[in-house]
């Protein structure tokens, strides 16, 4: 998978197709957070394939429906369990992170494992992704958000749009007080 | 230099980049290290994440709950009078007058270099007569001040003992 753009949640439910043996199967459902829908069914039948025998070509997808997030203007901390390949093995891991839909949280992991771990989306596995309340989150740069007098400064600006000349004989300043 | 401008629930913050740019928003909360919680119900702004490299902070500023309703923030705007006090400042105005620059027409820019062409002649025969008049009573250039500097007593001392060796 490629993680392009905000990963979106979809549910997809599916089922390995009924034959004259087996006259109705069990459906599967899976919480599978994917670029489009398209890929979703993708990584449905990947994760299918790795859990139970049978196969897209072998089974059907019932429902696939994106999740839109409850809350959008709330802030949670997210808890994200995932499973990825590093260069000489694969580790589980948990990760924290704060944003204000899980989808955006999970697209904030794809891009930090790729940052951190140089680990690349199709080698990421994404376990459980929960929401956690500020009590119980276990990392300091998440805890430290946690204040509600929350107050600090933004003592050097740099790296914006800019609207300074590309020559100048003076340098530009960065503070402001 | 302490720093006067915070990010802290109740700042207010001009936006300047982004889809709400040129847009005041209040800091309703901060969600990470790089994006704050922000809310304008009465300039246009929807509650969205917006970077803070996004943002400029103003000096305005109201008292707020962190994670307050948006029916809170419009309520302490309009009783802090922020976008009255926001039309004043000497930022919004600069705004304006860059927004009408860029709007100028040509023919709006002739009559613009003709009113500061006519200003500037009436400053000139002014500043000529001062000038002239000046000349004519010998006041071109301000009297020379004497120095009134107190002197150093280390100098003094020096001076003094000089003066003794000199008399001596």
């Amino acid at each position: 998978m490629k993680a392009k753009g905000q990963l979106k949640e979809y549910e997809v439910i599916g089922r390995k197709l009924p034959t004259a043996k087996e006259t109705t199967t069990p459906l599967y459902k899976m919480r599978i957070f994917a670029p489009d829908a398209i890929v979703a069914k993708s990584r449905f039948w990947y994760f299918l394939r790795q859990l139970r025998k049978f196969k897209s070509s072998t089974g059907e997808i019932v429902s696939i429906k994106e999740i839109p997030e409850k809350s959008p203007t709330k802030i949670k901390n997210f808890g994200i369990w995932l499973r990825y390949d590093s260069r000489s093995g694969t580790h589980n891991m948990y990760r924290e992170y704060r944003d204000l839909s899980v989808s955006g949280a999970v697209t904030m992991c794809y891009r930090d494992m790729g940052a951190r771990h140089r680990a690349r989306a199709h080698s990421i596995q994404i376990i459980k992704v929960e929401q956690v309340i500020s009590k119980e989150t276990r990392r300091p740069q998440i805890k430290q958000f946690h204040d509600s007098g929350i107050r600090f400064p933004l003592p050097k600006r740099i790296g914006q749009k800019t609207t300074l000349p590309r020559f100048s004989i003076r340098r530009p300043r960065t503070y402001f007080l | 230099m302490p720093f006067q401008r915070f990010v802290e629930p109740g700042r207010v913050a001009y936006i300047a980049e982004g889809i709400h740019s040129g847009k005041l928003c209040t800091i309703v909360d901060v969600i990470d290290q790089t994006r704050a919680l922000v809310d304008g119900p009465e300039s246009g702004v929807p509650r969205t994440a917006v970077r803070f490299k996004q943002m400029h902070l103003t000096k305005f500023k109201f008292p707020l709950t962190y994670t307050s309703p948006t029916r809170i923030v419009r309520k302490s705007w309009k009783e802090a009078q922020i976008s009255e006090k926001w039309a004043e400042s000497s930022w919004a105005h600069k705004i304006d007058a860059r927004k009408r620059r860029s709007e100028l027409t040509d023919f709006d820019r002739f009559k613009l270099g003709r009113a500061r062409q006519t200003r500037n002649r009436i400053i000139t025969r002014v500043y000529q007569k001062l000038k002239t008049k000046a000349a004519r009573s010998g006041r071109t250039f301000p009297a020379r001040k004497r120095s009134k500097k107190t002197a150093n007593p280390k100098n003094a001392a020096a001076k003094a003992a000089a003066k003794g060796k000199g008399k001596k």
